[in-house]
């Protein structure tokens, strides 16, 4: 209901207020059908079997006013056939813009990515994970911001503060791809007693000298991550999100073919203060044999040092990515990417396949496939082994 | 040593001499004349354009892409210029964006915008020869023409359509360049540059571009608003047809930063 009558206002927001005054409104925006279909027997018994087939939306609304004022709006919603808990609306971005020639000051909801490696986005904090819509941890939640960044000729000084907080969303009874037990939602545990109400703050500097790209970042608040624990009936999973401070930082170094990555974090917080890190590279072949198609191979070495008992799980605590990406550039921009994550420790890998292609001017054609394999049953991946799924998506961009 | 030997050598040096000074000669006027054209648009500051760009494979279907193209000009000969490329569409890519630090010698720096996930990427620029989203112009053809990207030789003087033209070929200086060589045919009038012909590795003829309907603003800032590129090779081909061009503006280095990558349109 609460999502509902923001979703209404900022409708009439976005309807109303560039009507009074008569400023041309840019729309664009994608819809997509989307089959996601699981060919081996759930583990679970509530857990759907087969096909899950979905459609969602995502319109987007731009207005700029005088070069210096900029309105952007971006809901979204999906509507999935199996997941109650994949149904589910957010307001992508909903925010107020302005530019001056040094500093920018953005009020209202934003998504803000940082970050340069591929196999894990450790330093990317701001966006909550809507984890429900895939698990490549590549789709966020709308954060409610007041961000000023200031320009300068020795680099961008970024500042952020984050009134309120935003759950992971993770799947229901019925979906694929959780844990054993199904995580509440709604009524979760803070360590903060303000609850989601906690200002967060968050701080980061980032710009280049010659072929080095840097980041420098420092979060502090709510931290996006829960750890998740059974309720006393041991029928649920409670998410616990605590006060956490983050530094974080990355680096990339472009030399000809290579792109040499880095990224790092130091957490307090949850148990244990910790390290973890990404480093890596990417190099590419451009024009490979004679053609006009780039390869490009990517290595990432993973490292999270955290707590086993009082940080959150994670499945990524030594594990190397392998990775392949092929670029075909032709005029329907296909492209094909192929990577494997390899648990050091316990020889546990998945793979996945990522493909894409236009088709005619305003359609794209999306392919993934995702696969668990040498999953023991202490592995963290040991609720999601029978879950490999190959997804097929449709959308339409206007 | 005998005197018809002694003559023999003193002529042949006096001809190797003579050789290499009309050589260089005609180097220095080759680059006097790329150097006249390159500053005629001298003082442009800032420029933003629409461009449609159209391409058509070897049976003649076509598939198009329109984009904006926001140009800060480089205070002097030693460094480029500075680019955004925003796209429109196709209108899967709407929003992505291209950040380019054009160099003379060493490779471009070059930061790239992906909207999907909101993030900025730091991607190389050793890709000189590879196809500009999908087009016949390689990426080496679409960033900005620096005049000391290349030496040059002219060759010879011939009329080109209405005009008298100066023929001047050119060599890429740079690392990782598709060509040996390019052939300019550059106009006596207003110094513009008319047809290029791009030679591949191999030294044959790879392709050829028309510069049509060059229109004039102010201070004799020249500009073609329909470029035609024809790969004779492949027989597919892309236009360039450029649109409602705005100079000095007043964009300045702050508004070519990976920091407002996001929120181009």
């Amino acid at each position: 209901m609460h999502d509902k009558v923001i979703f209404l206002c900022c409708v009439f927001i976005a309807i109303t207020i560039p009507q009074a005054f008569s400023y041309e409104i840019e729309m664009a925006g994608s819809i997509s059908i989307e089959s996601r279909w699981f060919p081996h027997k759930a583990q679970f018994p509530d857990q759907f079997n087969g096909a899950q087939n979905s459609i969602a939306l995502e319109p987007e609304w731009d207005v700029q006013i005088n070069n210096n004022h900029l309105l952007s709006f971006i809901p979204f919603a999906r509507l999935d056939a199996r997941d109650n808990r994949r149904t589910h609306a957010d307001i992508r971005e909903a925010y107020w813009l302005n530019i001056q020639d040094d500093w920018e000051l953005l009020i209202g909801v934003n998504r803000e990515f940082w970050g340069v490696t591929e196999s894990r986005h450790l330093v990317n904090i701001i966006n909550q994970i809507d984890q429900v819509e895939n698990i490549d941890e590549e789709d966020f939640l709308g954060q409610p911001m007041i961000n000023l960044a200031i320009q300068r000729d020795y680099g961008r000084f970024s500042f952020f503060i984050l009134p309120y907080f935003r759950e992971r969303t993770f799947p229901g009874e019925d979906g694929r791809l959780r844990s054993a037990l199904v995580v509440r939602e709604n009524n979760v545990d803070y360590e903060s007693s303000a609850e989601e109400w906690h200002t967060d703050a968050a701080f980061r500097y980032s710009h280049y000298i010659g072929d080095w790209d840097i980041g420098l970042s420092y979060f502090y608040g709510t931290g996006r991550e829960p750890t998740l624990l059974p309720n006393a009936t041991e029928t649920r999973l409670i998410p616990r999100y605590d006060i956490i401070n983050q530094a974080g930082l990355d680096l990339q170094y472009t030399y000809e073919e290579w792109l040499w990555k880095f990224e790092g974090i130091i957490r307090e917080g949850q148990g244990d203060t910790f390290a973890a890190t990404v480093a890596g590279f990417e190099y590419t072949f451009f024009q490979a044999f004679d053609s006009n198609a780039d390869i490009g191979f990517l290595v990432e070495h993973l490292y999270d040092g955290r707590d086993k008992t009082g940080a959150p799980q994670t499945i990524l605590e030594n594990d190397l990515f392998l990775g392949m990406r092929y670029t075909f550039n032709d005029v329907q921009d296909t492209s094909v990417l192929a990577g494997t994550i390899i648990d050091l420790e316990d020889e546990s890998y998945s793979v996945r396949v990522e493909g894409e292609r236009r088709l005619g001017d305003t359609f794209k054609l999306e392919l993934e496939g995702q696969l668990f394999a040498n999953t023991r049953s202490t592995s963290n991946t040991a609720s999601v082994k029978d879950d490999d799924f190959i997804t097929v998506r449709l959308s339409k961009f206007f | 040593m005998s005197h018809l030997l002694k003559s023999i050598l003193m002529y042949s040096i006096s001809l190797l001499l003579f050789s290499n000074a009309i050589a260089e000669e005609l180097e220095a006027k080759g680059y006097e004349i790329a150097k006249r054209s390159d500053h005629s648009d001298r003082g442009f500051s800032d420029s933003v354009v629409k461009l449609n760009m159209v391409l058509r494979n070897a049976t003649g279907k076509e598939s198009s892409r329109t984009l904006e193209i926001q140009t800060l000009e480089a205070p002097n000969d030693d460094v480029g210029d500075k680019s955004l490329v925003i796209f429109d569409s196709p209108r899967d890519i709407n929003g992505t964006a291209l950040l380019s630090y054009a160099k003379i010698i060493d490779p471009d720096d070059q930061w790239l915008y992906l909207p999907a996930l909101k993030r900025v990427k730091r991607i190389s620029s050793t890709n000189k020869s590879g196809p500009f989203v999908g087009s016949e112009f390689a990426f080496e053809d679409f960033t900005s023409t620096e005049l000391n990207k290349y030496s040059y030789k002219w060759l010879r003087e011939e009329t080109c359509e209405e005009f008298t033209c100066d023929v001047v070929e050119r060599y890429p200086l740079y690392e990782n360049s598709g060509y040996t060589r390019q052939i300019a045919w550059i106009d006596q009038s207003v110094y513009q540059t008319r047809r290029l012909d791009f030679y591949d590795r191999k030294d044959s003829l790879l392709k050829t571009l028309d510069f049509k309907d060059y229109r004039e603003y102010d201070d004799g800032i020249w500009r073609s608003h329909k470029l035609s590129m024809r790969n004779h090779q492949t027989e597919k081909s892309t236009d360039l047809i450029y649109s409602d061009y705005e100079f000095k503006t007043g964009l300045n280095d702050n508004d070519f930063n990976k920091g407002v990558l996001k929120r181009a349109r």
